[in-house]
């Protein structure tokens, strides 16, 4: 195996000056992503920065009930903090869908939202890919492909984001901080991941250099009535064929507030606006969710053996709101706190 | 001081009785070492270099900028390896050319041997190996297969095909006939512990410290590669994590003796996941078409399978799925033939109940396909056409207990409240359904030697060249010793997994047990004819040894098999695809249970590992490479713990006239399992699966009764 450096950090700004000073350092977080890679020669880091000792293992509430993660969070803490499971139920959820116990226990919030894609090509630096060798070819096109993008994605590359806590995050907003040597900046998910295009190696709008140190959650009512389903191949310990995070707000049968968001269908975590714009304001009926979903996925392209995920989808968004219409907020809330 | 004590204090009931592993207490403390771990002074270790092109010749392995990297020893690679001789007849066949490595520059498959970077530490040649160039003269490859694709053909091996009657005919004049054609993927063994050995001469003899199925076996396919003294040559295999077919002599044995004898120092070279998977063999991909033709009433006039499957360019390996049938089932006309096509693809080989599992799979879904049509209950139907003797053979069975074990299986699986109309019933977004197949494997055997020893201090020690591959073999070995010795087991110390032992049969065929324990009961009579003429035990101890050749070449020829039913409760959720098993039961006839305690883990094992057969395993083999897409533990699915539900295995009565009445238990469990699952999928949702596996694509395409009926 390569050598590599390896550095312990306690203080963010002892942090971004290793980050600075060399371009090949990568931060470890629980390592449950990068350390494979690294078996797999996919990574090849020249030092490793570990930022779990970094002081942002955090979770505080923030005025108006919105609530501000520290990056070094784990993700069993953030599943089992009882404001995310009072507040953002389907993150709480989401996160429970992912990984195994002991990778929870491990993995960092900060590490979840930079993990890599587990297309088969990318993984296995014996083949092609635009992602880890630019202009080198996308072989999931003609290749192996059930579990790639049906949304967002070009010829350049069609793998997925694999992360569950992602798509909750997506459904609420979220805003990613971080630091760099010249002060700290901000981006909201829906601009921290970068479209594929024609440079599908460039994954995030992160600067060079720079830490994420938090996420924060702006206060959204409606996430207090929402929910977190992922299908896959396997009960567990399997990334999702599909996912979704919904949350819904019906007032006198008509729908004041819908958040939804989709997993495993494009390259990062997908906000479904489409459909929420069509569903505002108008009733919480079957026949309106189907609607929305129609309506979002119209931009849907499959390949040859992906296209059961539009159905799949189509079939998420009407029973994860069906369920949401039918089931009373404190109920929920309740089911999710056992 | 110890006079013969064996019978007079009459110590039985061994065998029958629930034991925990003798080296369990080692395993689960990490005392016990596995032949990847085992420190030996001087150690060097071997990384593998693979092909990553599917078909071609080597031009060059650039390893001069290599071998001057830190900790290397040396690049073995086709232009410097030892010669080995690849042309000879082992103990099961010619062997799999992909251990003569480096002979020469021809590439067949991607994943071929072509290099071994040796060095002080295994961190070194690993980084020194993934830095080594070697450059190919491509050529173009194929290695899709499908059915009935060019080039397939039947072997002329006995056994390949058998027929009886005219099919046609009896098929024309058969009131109801099903004709469907079923595929299973390519799957692989995969067991935890990769393959490792280590190989040092030790004054003049060739030293082996491996992971396998049977260490003569392996001893002697060395022997004959190196051509060497079958004296000469010690291999030894204490503890093996998993084999499953996959752990004969394979590469890095051969490559361990090549780098210890070019280095003259001891050499480990182990496997890694991702080279497991084109090193060790595989199950082959098979489609298979059955046609089955029966009276109204289910009793059958025609059977048919059509089984096909693949292998590499270079060794031809058959998996044998229509030959379940000649077992199964009879019919006027009965035709089975298994079918190959060669491709640029690494060999096939045996693989936890190799034809069985793919085989059965088609073979008891038609059935539940012609008990559809014909208005039956699959149990019935299988009653119903219940041979009296082998179907093909004619030969009297030994004992065939199927129908005890559908009687049992239905009983406690609650079978006769079945409702057998498909999509019914439902459970908030979850349709249930409820399925069944019947398992068979056959009960072979094979010569065993073995010697026992009446040591001094009043315990006794076997010596035999068995493999305990974890599956429990070296307590059910000490159980047997017990009650043939009659003392209790705590007296007996069995040795196993040492070539010096002399021959014995591998781990394998589900005939290990049967074959072990034969050669033991007879090296106990032995002894015991030895000690009943008296006298003090001497310090180096009395030694009985006994053959089984002859006692086996007398055994009459009949129809021997295990039997089984399988049971399976599924959920699934036609919206999202869904499929969960709830329940599964398998209950079997085979035999005299040594150990229930681990025979129960391994029906429950097979049981398990069919779950994930029938839900969950495929490797996927990119065209355009050659290679696979998927060839780690996160791609390649199999059952995880959330998977497996309430799972129960039992057994009925199986009084056999056999001699030792032990019949194989290792490869049956998983036989049926797929085959249950699909049916009760059918019968949940209406839908037949043909495909395995059934993934959730699959199903959300296939339609069916929607669940929960809300807002389709």
């Amino acid at each position: 195996m390569r050598e590599f450096g390896y550095r312990r950090v306690h203080d963010v700004p002892g942090a971004l000056a290793l980050l600075g000073a060399d371009p090949d350092a990568r931060c470890l977080g629980g390592g449950t992503n990068l350390v494979d890679l690294m078996k797999a020669g996919v990574e090849r880091p020249g030092l490793l920065i570990d930022v779990r000792e970094l002081p942002l293992d955090r979770i505080a509430a923030t005025d108006g009930g919105g609530l501000r993660i520290g990056a070094t969070v784990t993700n069993s803490d953030l599943a089992a903090h009882p404001e995310v499971r009072r507040r953002y139920p389907a993150l709480a959820q989401a996160v429970l869908a992912g990984a195994s116990g002991q990778l929870r226990n491990m993995a960092t919030v900060g590490g979840n939202l930079l993990q890599r894609t587990r297309c088969g090509y990318f993984t296995d630096p014996a083949k092609p890919c635009n992602k880890r060798i630019p202009g080198s070819g996308c072989p999931a096109l003609e290749g192996e492909h059930h579990n790639h993008a049906i949304l967002g994605a070009s010829e350049h590359c069609v793998a997925v984001h694999p992360s569950d806590m992602g798509v909750a995050l997506a459904a609420f907003d979220a805003v990613v901080s971080y630091e760099t040597v010249d002060g700290p900046g901000e981006l909201p998910l829906a601009e921290f991941y970068l479209p594929v295009g024609e440079t599908p190696h460039l994954e995030t709008a992160l600067p060079p250099g720079a830490l994420i140190t938090g996420v924060t959650l702006p206060p959204a009512p409606v996430a207090a009535h929402s929910r977190y389903r992922k299908v896959r191949e396997r009960a567990s310990y399997a990334f999702a064929i599909g996912s979704i995070a919904a949350a819904l707000d019906v007032r006198d049968g008509v729908i004041r507030d819908v958040r939804l968001a989709f997993g495993a269908v494009a390259s990062r975590p997908w906000r479904a606006r489409e459909a929420e714009r069509v569903l505002t304001g108008g009733p919480a009926s079957a026949e309106a969710f189907a609607a929305a979903a129609d309506a979002e996925l119209a931009a849907a392209e499959a390949l040859p053996h992906n296209g059961y995920k539009v159905t799949l989808m189509r079939n998420l968004v009407i029973a994860m709101l069906s369920e949401l219409a039918e089931t009373d907020p404190a109920e929920l809330n309740g089911g999710t706190a056992r | 001081m110890t006079t013969a004590t064996t019978g007079t204090t009459a110590v039985t009931g061994a065998v029958g009785t629930a034991h925990t592993r003798v080296e369990g207490l080692a395993k689960v403390t990490g005392a016990a070492r596995y032949a990847g771990e085992i420190p030996f002074a001087e150690l060097a270790h071997g990384w593998l270099v693979l092909s990553t092109v599917a078909r071609g010749r080597i031009r060059s392995v650039e390893d001069a900028p290599v071998r001057a990297m830190p900790g290397v020893l040396t690049v073995l690679h086709h232009g410097n390896a030892p010669r080995v001789d690849g042309d000879y007849v082992g103990m099961l066949g010619k062997p799999d050319p992909t251990v003569a490595v480096f002979q020469h520059d021809r590439v067949p498959y991607l994943g071929w041997p072509v290099a071994l970077v040796v060095a002080e530490t295994s961190e070194q040649a690993r980084e020194a190996a993934e830095a080594l160039v070697v450059r190919y003269d491509q050529e173009p490859h194929d290695v899709a297969f499908f059915a009935g694709r060019p080039g397939t053909y039947t072997p002329q091996t006995p056994g390949t095909e058998t027929e009886k009657g005219d099919l046609e005919a009896e098929l024309t004049a058969s009131a109801v006939v099903v004709d469907a054609e079923y595929t299973t993927p390519e799957e692989h063994h995969s067991s935890m512990e990769p393959h490792a050995a280590m190989a040092r001469w030790d004054s003049g003899r060739l030293e082996v410290v491996d992971s396998n199925q049977g260490s003569t076996w392996v001893a002697g396919e060395l022997a004959k590669l190196f051509s060497l003294d079958p004296e000469s040559v010690r291999v030894r295999s204490e503890h093996v994590g998993g084999a499953f077919g996959s752990k004969g002599v394979r590469p890095h044995q051969v490559l361990a003796v090549m780098a210890a004898t070019v280095l003259h120092r001891p050499v480990r070279v182990v496997l890694t996941r991702r080279q497991m998977f084109s090193l060790v063999g595989y199950r082959s991909p098979t489609a298979q078409r059955v046609r089955l033709g029966a009276d109204p009433d289910g009793r059958l006039r025609a059977l048919d399978h059509q089984a096909q499957s693949l292998t590499s360019t270079v060794h031809e390996f058959v998996e044998p799925s229509a030959s379940v049938a000649r077992a199964m089932y009879d019919a006027d006309a009965h035709h089975t033939v298994n079918q190959v096509v060669a491709l640029d693809v690494p060999t096939p080989t045996w693989m936890r109940a190799p034809g069985e599992a793919p085989g059965s799979f088609a073979l008891e879904s038609a059935l539940d396909e012609l008990a559809e049509k014909c208005g039956l209950d699959p149990i019935a139907l299988r009653t119903r056409n219940e041979p009296d003797a082998g179907p093909v053979s004619g030969l009297p069975f030994s004992s065939r207990n199927l129908l005890a074990c559908f009687e049992e299986g239905a009983r406690r699986f609650g079978w006769a409240d079945r409702d057998p109309a498909p999509g019914l019933r439902r459970e908030g977004r979850w349709l249930l359904g409820t399925g069944t197949a019947a398992a068979s494997f056959p009960t072979m055997v094979m010569p065993s030697t073995a010697a026992v020893t009446a040591e001094a201090d009043g315990t006794f020690t076997v010596r035999i060249s068995a493999a305990d591959v974890g599956t429990g073999a070296r307590t059910a070995l000490t159980l047997i010793a017990a009650d043939a010795l009659e003392v209790a087991p705590d007296r007996i110390r069995v040795r196993i997994a040492d070539s010096d032992f002399g021959p014995a049969m591998i781990a394998g065929g589900s005939m290990g047990t049967r074959s072990w324990g034969w050669a033991v009961t007879a090296a106990v009579g032995e002894l015991r004819e030895q000690l009943a003429l008296g006298g003090d035990i001497p310090p180096q101890g009395i030694t009985a040894r006994a053959d089984t050749t002859e006692a086996l070449g007398a055994l009459p020829e009949k129809e021997r098999h295990s039997f089984g039913a399988q049971f399976a409760e599924v959920a699934v959720d036609t919206t999202t695809g869904e499929i969960r098993v709830r329940r599964l039961l398998g209950i079997f006839a085979a035999g005299r249970i040594i150990n229930p305690l681990t025979a129960r883990s391994q029906f429950i094992g097979g049981m398990t590992w069919g779950l994930s057969m029938a839900l969950h395993e495929e490797a996927v083999r990119d065209q355009a490479s050659g290679g696979h897409v998927n060839a780690d533990f996160a791609g390649y699915h199999f059952a995880a713990h959330a998977d497996v539900p309430l799972i129960e295995a039992d057994w009925v009565d199986d009084p056999d006239d056999d001699p030792v009445g032990i019949k194989g238990i290792g490869e049956i469990g998983i036989v049926g399992t797929a085959a249950a699952i699909a049916n009760a999928v059918w019968h949940a949702t209406g839908v037949r699966h043909r495909n395995l596996p059934i993934r959730p694509d699959r199903v959300l395409l296939a339609g069916g009764e929607p669940a929960g009926g809300r807002h389709a």
